[in-house]
């Protein structure tokens, strides 16, 4: 099994061989360090994400308005005001960046790499060098979208909205210019800058589930059986088999749309079609055909944008309530549950795309059978938190504040599960208003949760807990503030992607609840200010964290913090689960996995698998 | 400071109901409905609403009370060691599973009212979506009877046909079925007032029936990102008679047959 990555493995702590430094922190190859490099990469994307949903907010709130400051800076040439083209670009790459480079990246990208080894007792992953070119592929990604800001004109950035949508998506604006460019502008325009990006991604993605799915398998530490692993790995590791199996669809369609662009095949193109009074093409394909392509990959990735979260919560949950997680197995089942189901959903997507009506009937009962698994697993953690003794961390404030937000998330979606009423409220705020529930309020929030609960282990130093629950109270109110009322817009019909709504007489009362909310949006981004400051500082000032800050059962809290090469500076062998909070057997309340039981009990509970042990060098 | 954070999200329920509670007042709230879908829809979406509001304020409750009741400060009680309980978890996955099933099967008929059922009859109209507008084609709607081929030509598709652009015109309690086609890109026919809303797609010709209950001037709005310009491709919707209808569409008609003539006028003054 050390086969695999001979190099990375088998030494200890700081007796490794030279690696200078851009073998150390650049093109490393330790998990950790990648996690790392995946972590801060997706935080600054968050941050230009959330700039650009503040010129979302912006114009919603004020249409044409003169932005303070930006405006003059940005828009000079149009009275300082967001144009309508350049409105459709800001939520197009809110979506797109918030999605592809921070959510996906920093659950499975960040908190997979530096989690998985530590928590299953591993040294580092099964293919380190394919770790590393996962970041890497990130990269091209990162520079595809860069660049499609700064294509020339308005034909420029993809402006498809992040769904991308054809025949809209392989249309661009009537080009001005000189003849030449009329095919040349197909090539380099935002789009298909847009579609390379994501094809980056798409690599990324799947060179890291190949590598978590081995890793969990092959190289758990002697005793680790699968229901020994931490909700965290089993999320992980069932995020990772849903991005092997949708992945591909999605890198098809994407190619798809890159033919359909550039050479002048008729995927998505109906017969005799033509846009903006361009000569007709042959077409001979199907609009609809890329969006169930499209959703046969974006509604298993939504729940690979929720399910490492769901996990990492369990973990603070119960580790904060002193208690053993509530109903382990049935939490590892609504997982799995979930995954299964969610690849025979993708519909609810299309209910009136013009798909056959009857479909979108056995779509909705899939749909309303999915929310069970999700209900399950609030009962759980309410279970968790119930008779415990809760301590409210920072994290566990984020991670409670996940659950509460998370019903709110799953509960609306039973609204537009209901076929009938989704008719009215698709493609309105109300559906804006549930997925920033659930990946707002419910994913950033845990892992939010995840970066205090784990910042000792990976800087080895603790944020400041003062600090950290300004953050979350302010994030708190300012989030539910924004969120919380989109689905009131949303009731009132208000639909999404409008640069000005207000000219229709049915809209024009909702003008003060969108200036209400893009206060509170404004007031949340301020708001990260706090965190950004917390997370830098706390790593050169923050004191020093002992290997086991919060009294956790984790195997990853047996390891120096922060670990060095190698992880571990003892062969972890495991004795339970992870969750023996509270257990009788010991004095303390935490009874850590690598514990050994007492005497009376050894010989009767010690069954480790040597063949699953990493041998020690 | 435990009771303040269990405080804090004793919020969420009582400001979550609050807010859909006063909304109404300020008419931030469903637009009336002036159709027959339209009550059916309202009443499925008050259901649910009641349902997961139940479902949301004994969960979040439940969560206040676990927090103030068992935080570390004040809670001297042992932890209750336990990993779980079958019968609870039987419970809770029947429970709901019973309820999504019968919400599933209750709301079948009125999706099959609004997308499968469609009214055995002639189309009344046909709305080609474009960038950035809705065109409309009407037939005329009194052919001489004694004349086949006037019967034929003043036919939906036929010669004596009616265009017109975001000025959608129905009379009201008739059924109403119309053609949706799209001449670019994806677009959507959206009625909030109706409760309406269907894809166009390029390439499809795709019905779509309501019936209006109350005459008025309404909004019709694209639900569907369709470039730059989506946000202002409206329409106006007016319900009304069936006599002022047919009075609207033959004056609508003369005016296109004198408008007919004058372009080809307008033409050779323009032309060098």
């Amino acid at each position: 099994m050390t086969t695999a990555a001979p190099d990375s493995q088998g030494h200890s702590a700081g007796h490794g061989h030279k690696i200078g430094f851009i073998g150390k922190y650049i093109f490393s190859r330790d998990h950790k360090i990648i996690g790392i490099q995946f972590l801060f990469s997706t935080l600054l994307w968050f941050l230009v994400g959330g700039l650009l949903a503040l010129g979302i907010r912006w114009q919603v709130a004020w249409p044409w308005a003169e932005m303070p400051v930006i405006g003059k800076m940005l828009f000079s040439g149009q009275g300082g005001q967001i144009s309508p083209e350049f409105y459709t670009l800001l939520f197009t790459m809110h979506a797109t960046v918030m999605i592809f480079f921070v959510i996906i990246p920093i659950l499975a990208g960040a908190f997979g790499n530096f989690l998985i080894p530590l928590m299953i007792g591993a040294e580092d992953m099964a293919f380190p060098t394919l770790n590393m070119l996962s970041y890497w592929f990130m990269w091209p990604a990162f520079a595809c979208i860069i660049a499609s800001f700064f294509v020339a004109g308005t034909s420029g950035a993809a402006k498809a909205g992040w769904t991308s949508y054809p025949p809209l998506s392989l249309t661009d604006n009537p080009v001005t210019g000189p003849k030449f460019a009329e095919h040349w502008h197909l090539v380099v325009s935002g789009q298909t800058l847009w579609l390379c990006g994501l094809a980056f991604v798409g690599v990324s993605s799947m060179m890291g589930s190949i590598n978590y799915m081995t890793t969990i398998i092959q190289m758990r530490a002697p005793g680790m059986t699968m229901f020994r692993l931490p909700m965290t790995i089993w999320a992980m590791f069932i995020t990772a088999i849903l991005q092997a199996f949708a992945l591909p669809v999605l890198t098809a369609a994407t190619f798809m749309q890159l033919l359909d662009r550039t050479v002048g095949t008729g995927f998505f193109i109906p017969p005799h079609w033509s846009a903006n009074n361009s000569i007709p093409t042959a077409g001979g394909g199907q609009p609809l055909l890329w969006q169930h392509l499209f959703w046969f990959y974006s509604h298993p990735a939504v729940y690979i944008m929720i399910l490492p979260a769901m996990g990492m919560v369990s973990d603070m949950i119960s580790c904060f309530s002193r208690k053993p997680l509530f109903g382990y197995k049935p939490m590892v089942y609504s997982i799995a549950g979930i995954a299964g189901l969610g690849f025979i959903v993708w519909g609810h997507h299309m209910f009136v795309s013009g798909m056959n009506p009857f479909l979108g009937m056995t779509f909705m009962v899939s749909t309303m059978m999915i929310a069970l698994p999700s209900a399950i697993k609030v009962f759980n953690w309410l279970g968790t938190v119930w008779g415990g003794n809760i301590r409210f961390t920072t994290a566990m404030l984020f991670a409670l504040s996940f659950v509460s937000m998370f019903i709110i998330g799953g509960l609306s979606g039973i609204f537009m599960a209901a076929t009938p009423v989704d008719i009215y409220i698709t493609d309105t705020y109300f559906i804006v208003a549930h997925f920033h529930y659930v990946l707002f309020s419910g994913t950033a929030m845990g892992v939010f949760g995840a970066i205090y609960f784990w910042y000792p282990k990976m800087f080895g130093r603790m944020m400041n807990e003062f600090w950290g629950k300004i953050h979350f109270l302010l994030t708190f109110i300012f989030l539910n503030g924004t969120f919380f009322t989109m689905h009131i817009l949303g009731v009132a019909g208000f639909p999404r992607r409008y640069a000005d709504a207000y000219h229709f007489d049915l809209f024009r009362p909702l003008q003060p609840l969108n200036a209400f909310m893009t206060y509170c949006a404004i007031g949340m981004v301020a708001t990260q200010i706090i965190f950004a400051l917390n997370f830098i500082l706390s790593m050169f000032f923050g004191p020093r964290a002992p290997r086991n800050p919060w009294h956790a059962n984790g195997l990853e809290w047996q390891a120096p913090s922060p670990p060095g090469h190698g992880n571990f500076d003892f062969q972890p062998v495991v004795y339970r689960g992870p969750y023996e909070y509270g257990s009788p057997e010991v004095d303390s309340d935490f009874y850590p996995q690598t514990q050994p039981p007492p005497e009376s009990q050894r010989s009767a509970e010690l069954d480790p698998d040597p063949s699953k042990a990493v041998p020690v060098h | 400071m435990a009771k303040f954070w269990s405080l804090v999200f004793l919020l969420v329920p009582i400001l979550g109901v609050a807010i859909f509670a006063v909304s109404p007042g300020y008419k931030w709230w469903l637009p009336p409905d002036i159709s027959v879908h339209g009550r059916t829809i309202d009443h499925l979406f008050y259901f649910i609403l009641y349902l997961t509001g139940a479902a949301f304020v004994v969960t979040e409750g439940a969560l206040f009370w676990f927090l103030w009741r068992f935080n570390s400060t004040d809670n001297r009680d042992p932890v209750k060691f336990t990993h779980g309980s079958h019968a609870l978890e039987v419970v809770w996955t029947i429970l709901p599973a019973a309820t999504l099933l019968f919400i599933a099967i209750y709301q079948m008929n009125a999706w099959a009212e609004s997308k499968i059922d469609k009214p055995q009859m002639p189309s009344t109209l046909e709305v080609m979506a474009r960038q950035f507008e809705w065109r409309l084609r009407y037939p005329y709607p009194h052919p001489n009877l004694s004349d086949p081929q006037d019967v034929e030509d003043c036919k939906l598709g036929g010669k004596k046909n009616i265009f017109l652009v975001n000025d959608l015109h129905i009379p009201v309690n008739e059924e109403i079925v119309l053609d949706l086609k799209s001449a670019d890109v994806l677009h959507s026919f959206f009625l909030p007032n109706m409760r309406v809303k269907q894809d166009a797609v390029p390439g499809m010709k795709i019905p779509v029936w309501f019936r209006a209950t109350t005459t008025g001037t309404y909004d019709l709005a694209c639900a569907e990102l369709c470039g730059w310009g989506h946000y202002k491709m409206k329409g106006r919707l007016t319900v009304e008679s069936r006599a002022q209808f047919d009075e609207w569409l033959v004056k609508k008609y003369q005016e296109q047959q004198a408008t007919q003539e004058a372009p080809a006028a307008a033409k050779s003054e323009d032309s060098p």
